[in-house]
């Protein structure tokens, strides 16, 4: 029978299935940090029991850590507990921590796929919704809530139903300017923050078979921003030059194995997904958000949709975002001032994302009055930056270079952009607060994020390259 | 897990679409390492000014709502897996949430916490909110056994959808790894059988 790539892993994991039940599933790899973790450990203590699979996961301190300073104690007294608390129940329950100080620390969804600890085929959660980020190597990853952190710590397993699946095929070539981050906030725009809800989304097309590995995680790491559980782009020869030689990836004989099986995963050419889209990548401009869910996102010269042209029922919803953005219906945001850059968390924090930004800055300046943080995805590229000469660049143009950690992303740590202030930002969310108590956010590309930070204001790259 | 059986309470009407759990509690509240106390950050910036005064014009502040079920617009619960978005719900004092439509995740970590969410049509939903607006002790009885969610004012009633197993998770109190772990014997006898 013909099956989804989505079907072919989902079966070869399940344990069991009964009628009226969810699927049983058995996962390969789970993915810890400090913030989702530790009331499961305490579930665990309660119920007397051990991690069943210590060895199959693995953890970071990543959310909740300072970007500066790191080989210093951390200041915040909660936070320094919760951090604390992981490297003992790490060392209390067997599993591997690369915490702070660690060559391989940093953002969960980046030392995954650059250990060799993401891969195709593979089963991976983790207490995070951006987990979906792993599905760029052909592997079904999702976000978990900490009762099933807790269920995949005492059983290596979890109770899921299959989720339906939609295909995404994006074709053609983009124009000059605009990359992996336009293609995914373009699709979010076109279908909603609720649109992809239920499904498992395989992206597929010309379009992004041609990008590189770290532009295929930025796609699958916003899945979750339309709703979706996961999202995956089938192996192939990128995929699989990427993952070769890398620490934990399988090698000699097993390598072979491996090899052969990863050659499998496709979606067979008659299978049926339950629903397919198609988009043309010709029409993806820069793109950005105006508002405060990703959905609200539009190409960067474009007008901002107007509130009466809402179905009537969102149109207070519609109303209470531009207010909080300090926007107004059908003005532009081209031109709109700009206080602080963001360059970083689990979208866009990779080496490439570094090396597009730097060829971009070198030899210019920031604007005065804007302030830029890059901030790595983790040690490893912040050590090949470092040996690229990338902070050179960084710090001539007046950027400043800062440790890995997911930062200004979510508001949790000391990174956070004060109230009122416009922060154009390469994360994932523009929620309300989301990078500071009233905060505004605008999402957009390393490229456009560049672009803002040379010139002051929200900027068309396009006319900058 | 505690019991869910049948609920009668006034409602908490909460009108807004894309509810994200950013908003349900911020990050800046998620450093505590116990599953309690959330509920008082619950919905922390629209509840509470950046002087920690209570927001009157936030439908938590306003003595007028009160009562078990928080009823909100559809997509409720996008955004972060964190699962403090249920367990602040639950610790505020909310049994049911009440939309048109549900984030998955949030969905699965309010079950896993005996929160019923409960989806309704978007006229059903519509309906809550004028009612509740015209008079705001109206009550609504949530039988779980039956799957029905009914406005005792009207008599207007729904049948709502359940996963038939997380259904008798919550009738029972008992949770997935209470389940899941009478199952290690299909776990060990899988990873024994696996190829590559």
């Amino acid at each position: 029978m013909s099956k989804t790539l989505v079907e072919k892993i989902w079966d070869a994991h399940v344990v069991k299935r009964e009628e009226g039940f969810p699927d049983i599933i058995y996962i390969d790899t789970h993915l810890i940090h400090e913030v989702t973790s530790p009331q499961a450990f305490d579930g665990l203590r309660k119920r007397g029991i051990p991690v069943f699979r210590p060895k199959q996961t693995v953890a970071t301190a990543d959310h909740n850590v300072p970007t500066l300073n790191q080989h210093l104690p951390i200041k915040e007294e909660l936070s320094r507990y919760q951090v604390d608390m992981l490297t003992k129940n790490c060392a209390e329950f067997g599993i591997e921590l690369y915490g702070l100080g660690h060559p391989y620390q940093g953002i969960v969804h980046v030392i995954g796929p650059e250990l060799g600890i993401t891969l195709p085929g593979k089963t991976m959660v983790c207490g995070d919704s951006h987990t979906s980020t792993h599905g760029a190597f052909g592997a079904i990853a999702f976000g978990i809530g900490t009762s099933q952190v807790e269920q995949v710590f005492a059983t290596q397993c979890l109770l899921q139903s299959k989720p339906k699946t939609m295909k995404i095929e994006v074709n053609g070539t983009l124009q000059k300017g605009v990359g992996a981050k336009d293609i995914i906030l373009y699709i979010i725009s076109k279908i909603s923050a609720a649109g992809g809800t239920g499904y498992f989304i395989e992206y597929a097309g010309s379009a992004i078979r041609s990008l590189s590995m770290e532009a295929r995680m930025t796609i699958c790491n916003m899945s979750i921003e339309m709703g979706a559980r996961g999202g995956l782009i089938a192996p192939d020869q990128i995929t699989f030059d990427y993952v070769e030689g890398r620490e934990f990836a399988p090698k000699g004989e097993e390598w072979d194995q491996a090899l052969a099986y990863w050659k499998t995963l496709y979606s067979d050419e008659d299978a049926i997904f339950d629903k397919v889209l198609t988009f043309d990548a010709a029409d993806i401009a820069p793109m950005i958000t105006y508002g405060t869910n990703p959905g609200m996102g539009m190409g960067i010269a474009e007008h901002i949709p107007a509130t009466n042209a809402q179905p009537e029922s969102e149109r207070p919803s519609y109303q209470k975002a531009l207010d909080y953005m300090g926007f107004k219906d059908d003005s532009v945001v081209l031109g709109n001032r700009v206080d602080y850059v963001f360059i970083g968390s689990c979208t866009n924090s990779r080496i490439e994302d570094l090396r597009e930004v730097a060829s971009f800055v070198q030899g210019k300046q920031k604007a005065q009055d804007v302030e830029v943080w890059i901030v790595p995805g983790s040690k490893q590229v912040e050590k090949q930056a470092k040996e690229e000469g990338l902070d050179k660049i960084f710090e001539a143009a007046g950027f400043q270079l800062r440790e890995p950690g997911c930062s200004a992303c979510l508001g949790m740590n000391e990174d956070k952009i004060p109230a009122g202030k416009y922060c154009v930002s390469t994360s994932n969310r523009n929620f309300e607060g989301r990078q500071g108590p009233n905060a505004r956010t605008m999402l957009v590309s390393p490229l456009t994020a560049a672009a803002a930070a040379v010139t002051g204001k929200v900027t068309d790259v396009r006319e900058l390259i | 897990m505690k019991k869910f059986e049948t609920l009668t309470s006034q409602v908490v009407p909460l009108p807004i679409e894309n509810i994200d759990t950013d908003q349900i509690i911020p990050a800046r509240f998620l450093k505590a390492t116990t599953r309690e106390g959330f509920g008082d950050n619950l919905f922390r910036d629209w509840r509470f000014d950046t002087d920690n005064q209570p927001k009157t014009d936030f439908v938590l502040n306003n003595p007028t709502y009160s009562g078990k079920i928080l009823v909100a617009g559809k997509n409720f619960g996008c955004g972060s897996s964190r699962e403090h978005a249920a367990w602040a719900i639950q610790d505020y004092g909310f049994d049911v949430v009440i939309s048109s439509f549900f984030a998955d995740i949030f969905k699965g970590n309010a079950l896993n916490n005996g929160v019923l969410p409960i989806q309704v049509p978007e006229e059903f939903l519509g309906k809550i909110f004028e009612l509740v607006t015209q008079n705001p002790k109206t009550e609504i009885i949530v039988d779980l056994e039956k799957q029905t969610v009914m406005l005792t004012e009207t008599g207007d009633q729904f049948e709502f959808e359940i996963n038939p197993y997380k259904k008798s998770c919550l009738i029972n109190g008992y949770d997935d790894i209470d389940f899941i772990l009478n199952q290690k014997d299909s776990i060990e006898l899988f990873e024994a059988n696996r190829q590559w």
